[in-house]
């Protein structure tokens, strides 16, 4: 990692425009919903952070199999940075829920199953933040890398079983060719995809800096013994 | 004596986080030879201890005790290792007879009801058999577990400083034991503070400084005086913390 | 048979240690005596409870004396320093899992059983009637939270901070049992056929297998340093 490599930059550069570009959507291309009014606009942030918070605990599920299986800390530092990644997506999904619900439903907090579930995810990337800084180095990967896998079993049958308790959850979603208009797919479309690239260059970005932080004590270490 | 090696170290590196503790270790020993690790605190002798019972894995580099490895054949290995360390491993709301017992199911030991009077006797301890071990003092502590140790008869012994908190008479108590185990043909490995006791147990001694092996001779001919001069030499300061006789 | 008769030395000095110290057993069921009285201060002193209610009083009973109980099954064998004497014998990490697992479980029962004394002592109320369905609930249930309970104070046993570390761990992955239980529970209680519990003890089973088989090929990276 000496250098940057020559991909990242033009990624970075396409990342920042692309963002750019769906907060003009957002804020100007996309129609003003009829019966929510502008505040419906939240759910072009909401749906893809939803998705993003999801996609990053499982890319944490497969770099710790990974680990376990090759015993290679860079599938560590992958699952690392991809739970502080997604946790910040999680979060984002957590209050944009609330702030679009309380206009439109008139409460902050609905337990509804995908919120919820959403909910215990991010106490699971919580409790996975928290093992790691708890726990010995020399066990924190093999700890950190089971609890990647067990977080993440347990999340679609968190979901079930809250669904099973409960069911409000608007529809928007699931019956989208009724509730959509041309336009409104085509916003959701393009913060979809600006949002994942921010996704991707936050998480890479991360890496990269653990990695950094890697090399200085590996460097350190041979300095002591160069010294002894 | 066969000549093919027993316990085969290469280029044993290991690593806690960024700090080595072992760097490089290459030991070969064949069954029955007995060695003594010496060194500094710190050095990497109980680190060392450890990886070879697979208690630690390897960073890297590899670890063959009688042809086994440690993750591919764990169970076979723990099958023929023992180890005293510090720490006796007993549980102390048990008795004795019923800490035995437990090891004993767990290393499969055949006839257990005759091998733990056995034991207890070996020891010195048939009197508490009944006794529940929060009660034992330090020196019988350590004396049970030997027992523990040995009660499934293993090929290997390793010992890691088993003669902390232990008096004079209690150390010679031991070490007569533990003699017995080598003369039987037993292989012995032993890190040690004690220079005169592990000369008297071991036919080769290794020094270990800052993670690395910088002597590994057969010392059977070597009295301990001299030793001491190769020590301090080798170790770079004065050997005060060294405990001769 | 080896792994049985290993599996069986485990859970008999697990048990012997208890049988002299008590320990765990009266701090549960302490626990869950305190859990009782305090939810009666919390609601007032209404005696007639939604029976989903009960349900629900129970259940934070079982879990959180439980927790307890599953805090000390490996903290203690690693206070103790005994934890190398096990890894070093020829016994699969598996096999240690499944005698602690046990041993917590059977306790936590017992504790459960008790607890559901004090209740229809303290209340006024009643569960015999339906003594089975709620057994079968209650077997699956503690199952569940005892097996992640199990593996999660392996892990936490390690961390110097480890009392504040296992309930975090432990919530957001019992989520599922807890529901599950706790509506299973009330359902039962309101005098609903069996039936009507079907999907909630189907999710009970479905994640005890999955936790048993994740145990199973995880373990022994838990025990490895």
């Amino acid at each position: 990692m000496k250098r940057t490599p020559t991909l990242l930059i033009p990624f970075q550069l396409l990342t920042y425009v692309l963002m750019l570009f769906a907060l003009y959507t957002i804020f100007i291309y996309a129609p003003v919903e009829k019966t929510m009014g502008v505040i419906q606009k939240i759910f072009y942030i909401h749906v893809p952070a939803a998705f993003l918070a999801y996609l990053a605990f499982f890319i944490t599920f497969i770099a710790s199999i990974f680990y376990l299986y090759r015993k290679d800390s860079r599938w560590d530092t992958v699952a690392h940075c991809a739970v502080e990644t997604g946790v910040i997506f999680c979060t984002i999904v957590l209050i944009t829920g609330p702030i679009w619900a309380k206009p439109i439903w008139n409460v902050w907090w609905t337990w509804d199953p995908r919120l919820t579930t959403t909910l215990i995810l991010w106490f699971t990337y919580v409790a996975y933040l928290m093992l790691r800084r708890a726990v010995k180095e020399n066990q924190r990967a093999n700890l950190a890398a089971v609890f990647g896998i067990i977080g993440f079993l347990n999340v679609p049958i968190t979901f079930f079983s809250i669904r099973l308790w409960r069911t409000i959850h608007p529809v928007v979603i699931t019956s989208r060719g009724l509730n959509m208009s041309g336009p409104m797919k085509l916003s959701l479309i393009i913060t979809f995809i600006a949002f994942c690239f921010l996704f991707f260059s936050m998480l890479i970005s991360r890496i990269r800096l653990e990695r950094s932080k890697m090399h200085i004590e590996e460097l350190k270490e041979i300095m002591d013994d160069m010294n002894f | 004596m066969n000549s093919e090696p027993y316990i085969e170290v290469r280029g044993l590196v290991k690593k806690f986080g960024h700090k080595t503790a072992l760097r490089n270790v290459d030991i070969f020993l064949t069954k029955g030879d007995s060695l003594a690790l010496f060194g500094p605190n710190g050095a990497g002798k109980s680190t060392l201890i450890q990886v070879l019972c697979s208690l630690l894995q390897p960073t890297s580099g590899s670890v063959r005790i009688a042809g086994y490895e440690a993750r591919r054949d764990r169970e076979a290995l723990h099958q023929i290792i023992g180890l005293i360390a510090h720490q006796t491993f007993l549980y102390p709301d048990l008795t004795a007879y019923e800490n035995l017992k437990f090891y004993g199911a767990m290393y499969g030991v055949a006839r257990l009801n005759d091998r733990i009077p056995e034991v207890l006797d070996l020891v010195g301890l048939s009197d508490y058999r009944n006794d529940v071990v929060q009660n034992f003092s330090r020196g019988m502590q350590q004396r049970l577990s030997i027992g523990r140790a040995i009660i499934h008869d293993p090929m290997i012994i390793f010992l890691d400083e088993p003669f902390t908190g232990l008096d004079q008479q209690g150390s010679e108590d031991f070490l007569k034991l533990i003699l017995q185990f080598r003369d039987q043909g037993k292989t012995v490995i032993m890190a040690s503070h004690h220079l005169h006791l592990g000369l008297e147990l071991c036919d080769r001694a290794a020094i270990l400084k800052a993670g690395r092996i910088v002597y590994l001779q057969d010392v059977a001919h070597i009295s301990p005086d001299d030793f001491k001069q190769i020590y301090s030499q080798k170790v770079g300061e004065n050997a005060l913390h060294l405990k001769v006789a | 048979m080896k792994f049985v008769h290993k599996l069986g030395a485990i859970i008999w000095k697990d048990f012997i240690s208890e049988f002299r110290t008590k320990e765990m057993i009266l701090s549960m069921c302490l626990f869950s005596f305190l859990v009782l009285i305090i939810f009666n201060f919390a609601f007032g002193l209404s005696l007639k409870f939604d029976r989903g209610m009960i349900a629900g009083i129970l259940w934070v009973a079982f879990v959180f004396s439980g927790l307890t109980g599953l805090g000390r099954s490996f903290s203690m064998e690693r206070d103790r320093g005994t934890l190398p004497g096990l890894i070093l014998s020829p016994v699969s990490p598996w096999t240690i899992f499944l005698a602690k697992l046990i041993g917590v479980f059977l306790f936590t029962i017992v504790m459960e059983i008790i607890t559901v004394f004090i209740f229809t002592v303290l209340y006024n109320t009643t569960v015999l009637p339906f003594l089975a369905p709620l057994a079968l609930i209650a077997f699956l249930g503690t199952l569940g939270f005892t097996a992640v309970g199990t593996i999660f104070s392996a892990i936490s046993a390690t961390a110097k901070a480890r009392n504040v570390l296992l309930p975090i761990l432990f919530f957001p992955i019992s989520v599922p049992v807890i529901i599950a239980s706790v509506k299973a529970t009330g359902i039962i209680l309101n005098g609903n056929p069996l039936q009507m519990i079907f999907p909630w003890l189907k999710i009970l089973v479905a994640f005890d297998l999955i936790f048993l088989l994740v145990s199973y090929l995880t373990f022994a990276y838990i025990l490895e340093e």
